[in-house]
């Protein structure tokens, strides 16, 4: 299997466009599912019986095969971009849902106390105590997502998008390795370094944790 | 230390008739008629699950009672909004209760950033309550992680402090950290009450603190029965029952000898010449004594003024010659006291609170309370 550099050199300019494509296929499936998870956690922490079925139906979800979802989700949004987020949103919530609910579970109930002992009201004790204490595990769970989204939008290559994923169609279909070995590096690097990103964003967000005594 | 007298403040907190019964069953507090006086410590104790906590939390609607009324500064806490409330009343929590994620000063900053001071205002005001409580300027910008415990207290009361609440609530806020710390913070907190004159609850299973903050104490037995409600003094002369008694414990005497100082008790001049002779160095502060005979030491602790007959009683019984050497603020010796005045004065303190505690007792509590 050897490399054809000159193919490389000729098509640098698609390169990018199916990373940046790619890359934002994942990115908003992360962040769709975010804005899903973050008030059914909220409802699955407080709500004590809603939480085993919440939970459970994200685990539902993640079973379904992605080209099941896509083929259920075709008359509803076709052959587009939306197709693809839809389906990958629907497989990041097991991550980000469960996470986000043990996130909040993990505040320790002294310090919702102190909140509510000062005076702050449930709305703002969420906003500017639970969740914060929450991040570093809703974060570990946002990196999942993360990675998992990346590795997993060439799937939609079957519905004519998957970013990068298309590259794989194209070698395999002309037999001719190049292709599919610079999308295999790519997607890793993507995965790498998006993942580095998020290390350092919770980084930044929780000066907190890292100062120690 | 007792500037308050029982009487003289117009009850700032006043329970009428409350009843709290959680939905359990379990009765935490039973028909509870309680003044805390403004201005004054009132110190709820008793043994775990006996309803002190439960007591100090329906102030601040942290719970709601099943029935009766509680008042602060003349108005229902029911017909208030829970969450201003709490803003208007500071409250100290068990082992601080700080927020991890927060930096000390925007911890203590919590509730003049609820009442919308403004950022910069609110950091000024908790920057000056730092050196209130006794801590350095730079521990406002470390996390309370990186404090030991009795700097995280000292932020607790910070906190508590913050707006300048009339009424401090404190739940065992020094009880988990060590001895010598505890005394510590006790002292600063009579410190600090004897500027700033607030109504404070405080709640404590420990009965030496009690006794030591408090202007009253108001006792309770396991169901949320309030046993007794009166000063150290007759509390401590005159309890109402065995248990209260039991609660005291066996050194209760003791106890009441701690709240006297030995200002009056008489002294003389430092024995010369006899079988023990007392040192002093330059400053004439006292040393040890010597014996004439073998030549042999033993220590000295001098006591001032403002030291407790307690204190008194105990160095005269450790003294070889039962004398208590007696100094003035700067240590310097002022003259010797005899075990025997000692324990006359302690006699005379007891029989001095007993007859207290009876003209306090014979007065109806409610006339007490309006005069």
């Amino acid at each position: 299997m050897t490399i054809d550099w000159s193919w490389i050199g000729d098509h640098t300019d698609d390169l990018t466009t199916l990373t940046v494509s790619h890359l934002q296929a994942a990115l908003s499936a992360v962040f769709f599912g975010l804005l899903i998870s973050l008030p059914l956690a909220v409802i699955a922490h407080r709500v004590r019986p809603l939480r085993g079925f919440l939970l459970g139906l994200s685990n539902v979800l993640f079973t379904i095969p992605s080209i099941a979802i896509f083929v259920l989700l075709l008359p509803v949004s076709g052959l587009t971009r939306t197709t693809t987020v839809i389906g990958l949103t629907v497989y990041t919530l097991v991550v980000l849902l469960r996470n986000t609910v043990e996130g909040l579970d993990s505040v320790p109930v002294k310090t919702k106390e102190a909140a509510k002992a000062m005076g702050t009201r449930p709305l703002r004790t969420l906003l500017t105590v639970e969740l914060p204490l929450a991040l570093p595990v809703i974060m570990a769970g946002v990196r999942i997502a993360t990675v998992m989204s990346i590795s997993l939008v060439s799937v939609a290559t079957y519905i004519g998008d998957g970013g990068l994923g298309q590259l794989f169609t194209d070698g395999f279909q002309r037999n001719f390795p190049t292709p599919v070995i610079a999308g295999v590096v790519l997607t890793l690097l993507l995965a790498v370094v998006a993942d580095a990103l998020l290390v350092a964003v919770q980084y930044a967000l929780t000066p907190w944790t890292r100062r120690r005594a | 230390m007792t500037l308050y007298r029982p009487g003289k403040g117009h009850p700032m907190i006043q329970f009428d008739a409350v009843h709290k019964r959680f939905p359990n069953g379990t009765t935490a507090v039973h028909d509870l008629s309680l003044r805390m006086p403004e201005g004054g410590v009132t110190v709820l104790v008793g043994s775990s699950g006996c309803g002190k906590t439960t007591t100090l939390r329906m102030i601040n609607r942290m719970v709601d009672p099943t029935s009766g009324t509680i008042q602060v500064n003349g108005k229902d806490v029911l017909q208030q909004d829970a969450a201003d409330l709490r803003r208007s009343i500071g409250y100290v929590i068990q082992q601080s209760g700080l927020f991890p994620h927060r930096t000390v000063l925007d911890n203590i900053a919590t509730v003049p950033l609820l009442l919308g001071w403004g950022r910069k205002k609110a950091r000024a005001r908790a920057a000056e309550l730092l050196e209130t409580v006794g801590l350095a300027a730079d521990a406002g910008k470390r996390y309370p992680h990186q404090l030991s415990g009795g700097q995280q207290q000292r932020v607790g009361v910070a906190r508590a402090l913050a707006a300048d609440p009339p009424v401090l609530l404190m739940d065992e806020p020094f009880g988990a950290v060590d001895p010598v710390v505890r005394t510590q913070l006790q002292d600063e907190l009579l410190r600090l009450q004897k500027e700033l004159n607030k109504t404070i609850v405080f709640v404590t299973h420990d009965v030496d603190e009690a006794v030591r903050l408090g202007d009253q104490i108001a006792i309770f037995r396991t169901g949320g029965h309030l046993v007794q409600c009166a000063t150290p003094a007759e509390l401590l002369a005159r309890p109402a029952d065995d248990f209260v008694a039991d609660f005291l414990g066996a050194e209760r005497g003791l106890k009441l000898l701690s709240l006297k100082t030995l200002a009056d008790v008489p002294q003389g001049p430092a024995p010369e010449g006899g079988a023990w002779t007392l040192v002093l160095d330059e400053a004439r502060k006292p040393l040890h004594w010597h014996a004439a005979a073998d030549g042999t030491e033993i220590p000295v602790r001098p006591l001032r003024d403002s030291d407790s007959l307690l204190a008194a009683l105990n160095e005269s019984v450790a003294s070889p010659t039962g004398l208590t050497a007696r100094v003035d603020a700067a240590g310097t010796l002022t003259g010797v006291s005899s075990r025997d005045d000692i324990h006359a004065h302690a006699g005379r303190a007891h029989v001095a609170a007993r007859a207290e505690a009876q003209t306090a007792a014979s007065v109806p509590a409610e006339a007490q309370v309006e005069a």
